[in-house]
């Protein structure tokens, strides 16, 4: 070597050494410094993770038959935008999986396109990003040909997806109570932390009704299938896999043929009403078990199929649903629909004038009308009948004596008679009464949908002016003080509406004016009427099952409260109410009525609207001595309460019982016990009632995937 | 006994004198073996055995899954490693000042490959046409061969020192650059970068360690600069080429894309900490997330599977190897086996930081293979070439030393 090359040499020396160095401090700083970092980014891309959707738990009746019901199919749906990026729109595609699905070539065109303006159904009403489901139950040699030509069927899938059934009748008679699924929303999806399915058709969730109340308990946990992919996003292997869990069982107290019976009494009423000529179109019904709060049944007219929500509404039908001018179908007259309770109020005023001291045997009045506040409030349609007990005040339902009973009290109030109402002003002893008995407020049954009803106070009272004298309905605008009838009122609100009258007073203790109730909030009433004093939160739900045959929770109506009255007072009221069926206002109602077999007992109720035809209300409870059940009827706009309502309150009690030619649902008006699950996941139906349930054939749980 | 002395290599000699001749080049007291570097060799088994491992377990789910046959390019790796100690062996009996005169030679073949490679013969792998298919599935790259061409010419004419010169002539100096201009220029044909760099660090270090005034090396160095500016002003870079520089100075530009390799390896040797995976079981391995995961980012999987402490141990075998070939080049007792050591050490060291560099994050992405460590028949050749050529300087010294 030449000298020169020697120090040069050890130059190359050291910057080798560094090199190499360098070399291990990068890799120390990348493998121990940020392992991390790195090794979570190296998971997220090698692990993929498969959401398998849950089965959705089906809703039961109370012998455990299933109302809606949900199992694992194969589903074959169509990717709209793979088809648009074809040169002929897919359409060949199209024909090709209708030859293999055999439906008619015109039909599956028609599905697949998009329900837009001047497009009616058959059409595809959902998200055109969303995969169109165009045949269910199909055979699995079909959907293996369909995924392995994808070649000839691009844009086409074929994958298990839970698909929902409505058992019929029972899913249209219990429409609103059972709710519909709809696709989660994207808030409603963070808000509780729910992964994503990927399955669009699969991410639903209880959007109303029954299947929003239990939606956490009837929608299962998705199962998560880690698997192992290569570059290529090929699976090389299933890391973890954690099977999904099915929903919960809901055995709801729903009787399926008392339902039946409630919701085509309540057809039938309404039907019959408007051959009469009345304008009637709705109403509500409930039957609550009264030494529970159990709901028996509740049905809403008019009602639709609850299956149209299937696989995404179409705009029409979502219109029909929620059109007032139909009926609006959607809404749950039981606990939404809010009627003047009329008559059958009497109850709760009684109660309040004999915790006014008012004596329970005493002698009172019913004089043809009476003159309150320089107003003459009349008996409805009835002469002076001199005096009478409460008893006879209920049975031939006097207003009258309700009136001088309501304006005696007002007075006990001492409210100055042109005293301006506040915010602050104290529950008069009638209306805290009312409040007492459940009205006013909502009943928190198991329905997200419930309206609280109106027990006006003088609170109320203020507010109510507040937000209609200058806003709202503008009396002070429209108010004439001589036009026409409805403006001389408005005129007349707009400058005293602020005061509470006595004649709000009087007008209140009979169930007309500003009171309204719902038929569930009247139904519990006469319930802890029924039952001594007890005021429940009805329940729909009865029990949660799981899968496996546990059962998760017991649903017990919760006790809300107690009449703030005598059980004397009560039992004396339940004795009048025997006496309205067999010589009252109902008497002819139920003329020819087995009463000998079962007695029933109630209260007519017809309320006066202005402007309107009365709501026709029946309240009624069987049997006399020992309630048990309680029917409610309400139809708004028809007629007599004795007319419309109470006859279908017969009808009701007919069907329960079995009497009058009808086939009895509750024979011997006896309940049945909770249905199990027997150990092939099938629902057994109670001990004593009936064959074992017939489940639809693929709705064994432990049947997903 | 005239016949016994004959020449070894003359036809008509018995098969058993060729066996005895080729024992005592061996075996003998002057022999290959007898006077190897058995340092230098145990590093380069060492590479070679953990290379061979790691490439089974980077192909072996791959193969699986193609239902090939697992071990395929196991085996084909120790084939490799097998007749490249052979050449190895072969090239190490040479004796060095014989090197000198087949310098030539091993030049002009290398050119040939080179521009083989440029005709039909060559095939496209990675956007660079730099392989030769010599038919039943085998390919060679010449331009691992230019390397060793280009040390060997280089190193001939830089040492080629008139009687009395303490430096090389400024004519020694013009030749070494122009006749290595040939196969660089041939190898940016291609084009190869990786290979390109190697051959210009090459020849500026040969250049500057042949003992040339530090002036002129300054000059040359500009020179360079100034080349590497025109370079890129004059668009010759092939736009993958500059994709991947580009990308490796801003790697998150493109993650799908060309920084896609880069990314994926930083993330297979990262998440490998401190002790790895272990071998044969890694699953981003077995989903070959890193492309060429077994060839030129053969690295990564030695990070991810073998973590922190595989990677040090293989970062310090090549340290070893570094090291013998560097002491080879020191004791060596001309400057042609000065040279020619010291430039095998700038290659190694160059491609071993490249390689190595690019899976880290610290070089752009090139297509330099990792010395020793991956897969590979050509670059194996050429490596085990220039281990029997350190080996025959090494000899050469000791033969004199004795």
């Amino acid at each position: 070597m030449i000298p020169a090359s020697r120090p040069r040499l050890i130059v190359l020396c050291l910057v080798v050494s560094a090199m190499m160095a360098g070399l291990v401090t990068r890799v120390w700083f990348i493998q121990v410094k940020n392992q991390s970092a790195y090794a979570s980014q190296a998971s997220s891309e090698r692990i993929r993770e498969v959401i398998e959707p849950p089965v959705r738990g089906p809703v039961l009746d109370d012998l455990g038959t299933p109302i809606v019901n949900s199992y694992p199919a194969l589903v074959i749906s169509v990717s709209l935008p793979t088809l648009w990026k074809m040169s002929d729109g897919g359409a060949s595609v199209l024909r090709r999986l209708a030859g293999l699905l055999h439906i008619k070539q015109r039909m599956m065109l028609r599905e697949v396109r998009l329900c837009t303006v001047g497009v009616s159904q058959p059409c595809w009403p959902g998200s055109p990003y969303q995969p169109i489901p165009v045949a269910e139950r199909v055979p699995a040699r079909i959907a293996l040909q369909v995924l392995e030509d994808q070649r000839l069927y691009p844009g086409v899938t074929a994958a298990i997806q839970p698909v929902t059934h409505y058992r019929e009748p029972i899913s249209t008679n219990l429409a609103q109570v059972i709710g519909y699924l709809q696709p989660i929303t994207a808030s409603e999806l963070k808000s509780q932390g729910l992964p994503v399915t990927g399955f669009a058709a699969v991410d639903l969730v209880g959007q109303a009704g029954l299947e929003q109340e239990y939606d956490a308990e009837l929608r299962g946990i998705p199962g998560v299938e880690r698997l192992a992919v290569n570059a290529a996003g090929q699976v090389t292997g299933t890391l973890s896999s954690v099977k999904p869990r099915a929903g919960d069982y809901l055995v709801t107290s729903i009787n399926a043929a008392l339902q039946q019976d409630t919701l085509s009494a309540l057809a039938s009423a309404v039907q019959k009403s408007q051959f009469a000529g009345s304008p009637t179109s709705n109403g509500g019904a409930a039957v609550v078990m009264t030494t529970t709060g159990r709901v028996l049944a509740m049905a809403s007219y008019p009602t639709y199929n609850p299956a149209i929500w299937t696989g995404g509404i179409s705009l029409r039908e979502f219109g029909r649903l929620f059109d007032a001018g139909g009926g609006e179908p959607a809404l749950n007259r039981a606990t939404q629909g809010q009627y003047p309770p009329g008559s059958t109020w009497k109850v709760t005023s009684l109660a309040a004038a004999v915790a006014a001291g008012y004596s329970l045997y005493g002698t009172y009045t019913c004089p043809g009308g009476v003159t309150i506040g320089g107003h003459t409030y009349q008996n409805d349609g009835n002469p002076s009948l001199g005096p009478m007990s409460f008893y006879t005040a209920l049975v031939v339902s006097c207003d009258t004596v309700f009136y001088q009973l309501a304006y005696d009290i007002y007075l006990r109030d001492h409210v100055r008679q042109d005293a301006v109402t506040s915010p602050h002003a104290p529950v008069q002893e009638m209306q805290r009464m009312e409040l007492g008995w459940g009205f006013g407020h909502t009943t928190n049954v198991d329905l997200p949908e419930e309206n609280p009803g109106n027990v006006p106070t003088r609170e109320w009272l203020y507010y109510f002016w507040k937000d209609n004298a200058h806003t709202g309905q503008n009396w002070c605008k429209f108010g004439r003080a001589n036009g026409s009838y409805v403006q001389q009122i408005e005129w007349d609100d707009c400058r005293y509406g602020n005061i509470w009258t006595p004649g709000q007073s009087v007008i209140a203790s009979i169930g007309q004016g500003y009171v309204s109730v719902t038929p569930l909030q009247l139904a519990r009433a006469y319930a802890a009427l029924a039952n001594g004093g007890t005021l429940y939160s009805p329940r729909i739900g009865e029990a949660l099952i799981s899968p496996s045959g546990k059962v998760v929770r017991r649903i017990t109506p919760p006790v809300a409260g107690h009449l703030p009255v005598a059980k004397a007072t009560l039992a004396y009221i339940r004795h009048a109410l025997a006496g309205v069926v067999t010589s009252g206002t109902a008497a002819g109602t139920f003329g020819g009525f087995p009463l000998g077999r079962v007695c029933v007992a109630g209260k007519t109720g017809t309320a006066q609207v202005q402007g309107n035809q009365s709501t026709s209300v029946f309240a009624s409870f069987a049997p006399c001595d020992h309630p048990k059940f309680v029917v409610v009827v309400m139809v708004p706009n028809s007629g007599f309460g004795a007319q419309v309502a109470g006859p279908a309150v017969r009808q009701i009690w007919d069907g329960l019982f079995g009497l009058e030619g009808h086939k009895a649902a509750l024979p011997g008006g006896v309940l049945p016990g909770l249905p199990y699950l027997n150990r092939a996941g099938q629902v057994v139906p109670p001990p004593g009632f009936g064959p074992p349930a017939r489940r639809a054939k693929h709705a064994k749980p432990g049947a997903h995937r | 006994m005239s016949w016994v002395s004959g020449h070894p290599r003359s036809r008509t000699a018995p098969a058993w004198m060729v066996v005895r001749w080729i024992g005592a080049r061996l075996a003998g007291r002057d022999s290959a073996l007898r006077q190897a570097d058995w340092l230098l060799l145990s590093a380069v088994l060492a590479l070679c055995a953990l290379g061979t491992l790691v490439i089974w377990s980077a192909t072996a789910p791959t193969l699986a899954q193609q239902g090939s046959n697992p071990h395929a390019f196991l085996l084909k790796q120790v084939l490799n490693i097998a007749l490249g100690l052979v050449l190895m062996l072969v090239v190490s009996s040479l004796d060095a000042r014989q090197l000198k005169l087949y310098a030539p030679v091993v030049y002009g073949l290398s050119c040939l490959g080179l521009l083989a490679v440029l005709t039909p013969l060559g095939s496209i792998v990675n956007g660079a046409r730099s392989w030769i298919s010599i038919g039943a599935g085998f390919q060679i790259e010449p331009s691992e061969f230019a390397k060793l061409s280009v040390i060997v010419i280089s190193a001939m004419l830089l040492a080629n020192l008139k009687h009395g010169q303490t430096r090389p002539a400024a004519k020694a100096i013009g030749l070494t650059i122009g006749v290595s201009a040939l196969p660089i220029l041939l190898v940016v044909a291609e084009p190869d970068l990786g290979v390109t760099i190697v051959l210009v660090v090459l020849v500026i270090g040969l250049i500057a360690l042949s003992g040339v005034r530090l002036r002129w090396l300054a000059g040359m160095l500009a020179a360079a600069a100034l080349a590497i500016v025109a370079v890129a002003k004059l668009h010759l870079l092939r736009a993958y080429q500059l994709n991947r520089l580009s990308s490796f100075i801003n790697p998150s530009a493109d993650p799908r894309g060309t920084g896609y390799s880069a990314a994926q390896a930083k993330i297979a040797i990262g998440s490998g900490g401190i002790h790895g995976t272990g071998l044969f079981h890694s699953q981003l391995v077995a989903g070959s997330f890193v492309p060429e995961q077994h060839t030129d980012f053969i690295f990564a999987v030695v990070g991810n599977e073998l973590g922190f402490v595989g990677a040090c141990i293989v970062i310090g075998l090549l340290g070893l190897l570094l090291f013998c070939t560097l002491r080879i080049a020191i004791k060596a007792e001309d400057q042609f086996g000065t040279l020619v050591a010291a430039g095998i050490a700038i290659w190694f060291a160059v491609q071993a930081f490249v390689n190595i560099g690019m899976t880290i994050g610290i070089m752009p992405v090139t297509g330099l293979p990792l010395p020793f460590v991956s897969y590979g028949g050509s670059a194996m050749f050429a490596d085990m070439i220039a281990v029997g050529l350190l080996q025959s300087v090494r000899r050469r010294r000791c033969v004199f030393a004795s």
